[in-house]
């Protein structure tokens, strides 16, 4: 028990130092609130509190709400409690600049601390995990490009206010019509028995007035997937900017870039301030106008990140050109897997508009089969032009 | 009770609880504080609600959430057609309006569904919440309102409030981010597969009659199984089964019989290309690495 912290002697007391733990904890990006301190303080007294193993798992149980807090608790845990002897000095939380503007990458989250003030700035949290597991497969390639382009230059704010109206309304095209729920409405298809009971009350018990329900339409989740890679760059203003949107505009919508790897730029296009949210993606998008390898990264996500995030309710959207540099196979095989999760799959080529073209790039000759729409895009204008094709899928 | 005394009460009943899953439960019951668990599929998440409940000799209630689960399958419904059966009957006797809506809006005609069943009970009950994930966001709220009060708003009939609290379990398997309303009011845990030592624990509580050679060389097989890379992990119920499957067909050796391995590898592998990519070649190398 040498390691356990020791305390200074003008420490006010347990309760004080459990208020300095959850404020630690939420430094370090643990969404906690005044009551989960009452909850520890209350579970430490259930379980032997003096016993450091009994007392982790308590507070872990009550400080934790996800796997990937689960994970962190523990060096957390140790690096408060578990000091090594080492005095501390003040355990009361103070009221600290922790929203903090300052601009991090949470792609380099790796240590404890990086990913501290990673994760302190970031509205949601978890993206310093989820971008983890993405960067702990990373595909090396010689055709990397390190070179930091800084995104802020490519994309203006009105366009992304533009791209934002553009957004909610191929959102609104892409309506789903499967929700088993029904809600009342004047044209059903089936009586609304509780409504027709409560009326025909008035009538003495006679169903005059029959009410109807009928199934509501349900939004589907939009998840884009944006190539960065060299050969796309003259268009990856339009399309940065419309992901900005259609984050902005969609609050369920996921985003992904990907040249020759993959990066998750969900939480970081959700900055409430629009330059500073493309700011955060540039950081994360390092490479950008690199080679492509838009087979492996389609594979990563349909093993990583689909697994969580698409269902059958999902559109998946690809904003990419098709020139891959690796075999054709492996996308063939990531997107036959993607298209298991009951998605549909839809891919916007900006060549595609060019006269006689074909899709002979064998890339995108292997991925055609699998896709429920093919069509061009190069300018915000022909993605607002897709509204009426979204609606008929 | 201590959080040990749980561990081995649920040890009587033939779960091995971890000892992170047994503090949390333990906290679950003494701070009346809902359990999340989440985890891989077939990691006996389902079955520590229904060994808890039979520790504690209570009642398991169990809801499964689906998609599309609402309010009148989950908290209550009115039975329409009896409804409608007793005005009209009552019409002939020639009462008036207001005492046959007194009559139809009353208990008898209310259909209790899962939440309303857990909290009218005389005896806390075991209120098992299943897979969480798959009911939508909307069924999220009711949730919420329920666990954080405990009592459940009929317009009809007026605020009906807990008789006894649920000990309540909610299960997710992760196709969805929950709510962080949802996650803040309960106590979590999440349980991973279990490592070699327990899970032979398991096998040994669940069926003793394997013998200690045959039950080492199944757990090595299948915890070896788990780092291939399968869409589907097979969990803990697969282990289960792959046993038992073994010891119907007689087996007391893995290494044996190939051929007869590989069939009952049906119980370990469920999809097509699992079993297409653990050939007997792969099946039986496991199989010797793990003896």
């Amino acid at each position: 028990m040498t390691r356990v912290t020791r305390f200074a002697g003008r420490d006010p007391g347990p309760a004080a130092r459990v208020a300095g733990f959850i404020a630690h904890l939420r430094d370090n990006g643990l969404r906690l609130g005044v009551a989960e301190a009452e909850t520890a303080l209350s579970a430490l007294n259930a379980v032997s509190a003096t016993s450091p193993d009994q007392a982790r798992r308590a507070m872990r149980a009550v400080c934790t709400g996800c796997k990937e807090e689960a994970e962190t608790f523990d060096a957390l845990f140790d690096s408060y409690w578990m000091d090594a002897g080492r005095v501390r000095q003040k355990v009361v939380p103070t009221p600290s600049n922790s929203i903090s503007d300052d601009v991090h990458s949470s792609r380099d989250a790796k240590g404890s601390e990086a990913s501290a003030s990673g994760s302190a700035t970031a509205p949601d949290g978890d993206d310093g995990a989820a971008d983890s597991d993405g960067t702990g497969k990373l595909i090396a390639t010689a055709a990397r490009n390190l070179s930091r382009k800084d995104l802020r230059d490519l994309v203006r704010p009105e366009e992304i206010a533009e791209a934002e109206a553009v957004a909610r309304r191929l959102g609104a095209a892409l309506r789903d019509r499967r929700s088993r729920r029904r809600i009342a409405a004047r044209k059903g298809d089936r009586l609304h028995f509780r409504k027709i009971i409560r009326h025909s009350l008035a009538t003495g018990g006679e169903p005059l007035r029959l009410m109807r329900k009928k199934r509501p339409d349900r939004t589907r989740k939009i998840v884009a997937l944006c190539d960065v890679s060299g050969s796309m760059s003259v268009y990856a203003q339009v399309f940065l900017a419309f992901l900005a949107g259609l984050l902005r505009a969609d609050t369920a919508a996921d985003a992904y870039l990907f040249h020759t790897r993959l990066v998750r730029i969900t939480e970081a296009l959700r900055d409430k301030d629009a330059m500073r949210a493309i700011g955060r993606m540039s950081l994360m998008a390092d490479g950008f106008g690199g080679g492509s390898k838009i087979g492996p990264s389609l594979a990563l996500f349909s093993d990583t990140y689909a697994r969580r995030f698409v269902d059958g309710r999902s559109v998946v959207l690809i904003l990419s050109d098709g020139y891959d540099t690796e075999s054709p196979a492996i996308m063939d095989a990531a997107l036959a897997k993607l298209k298991k999760r009951g998605c549909k799959i839809i891919w916007l080529n900006p060549l595609k508009g060019w006269v006689d073209y074909a899709p002979v790039a064998e890339g995108m000759a292997a991925a055609l089969p699998h896709l429920d729409l093919f069509k061009a895009a190069n300018t915000l204008d022909d993605l607002a032009a897709l509204e009426r094709e979204l609606g008929a899928l | 009770m201590t959080w040990t005394e749980l561990q081995t009460a649920l040890g009587g009943e033939g779960y091995v609880a971890s000892d992170d899953l047994a503090v949390a439960l333990h906290l679950a019951l003494t701070l009346g504080r809902p359990l999340l668990l989440e985890g891989a599929a077939g990691v006996g998440k389902t079955e520590v609600a229904r060994t808890l409940a039979a520790t504690r000799e209570a009642q398991l209630i169990r809801l499964q959430c689906y998609e599309g689960l609402d309010a009148s399958q989950a908290i209550y419904e009115w039975n329409y057609q009896r409804q409608l059966l007793s005005i009209r009957a009552s019409a002939e006797d020639g009462q008036t309006g207001k005492a046959v809506e007194d009559r139809i809006f009353s208990r008898e005609f209310l259909l209790e569904r899962p939440l309303l069943a857990a909290i009218t009970q005389d005896t806390p009950p075991v209120l098992l919440i299943d897979e969480i994930d798959r009911a939508d966001e909307e069924f999220e709220a009711y949730l919420l309102e329920i666990l954080s009060d405990y009592q459940i708003s009929i317009p009809e009939l007026g605020t009906i409030t807990a008789t006894s609290r649920p000990i309540v379990i909610l299960t997710s398997n992760g196709t969805r981010d929950l709510s962080d309303a949802l996650r803040r009011r309960c106590l979590y845990t999440y349980v991973a597969y279990p490592d070699r030592t327990t899970e032979l624990a398991i096998l040994k509580a669940r069926c003793p009659e394997v013998e200690a050679h045959l039950a080492a060389q199944i757990v090595g097989f299948v915890q070896k199984l788990r780092e291939e890379e399968l869409e589907k992990t097979p969990g803990v119920a697969e282990m289960l089964d792959f046993a038992g499957a073994l010891m119907g067909l007689g087996i007391a050796d893995l290494t044996d019989d190939p051929a007869t391995l590989q069939a009952t590898l049906t119980t370990l592998l469920k999809t097509q290309t699992d079993q297409a990519q653990i050939t007997p070649e792969v099946a039986g190398r496991i199989a010797g690495r793990a003896a």
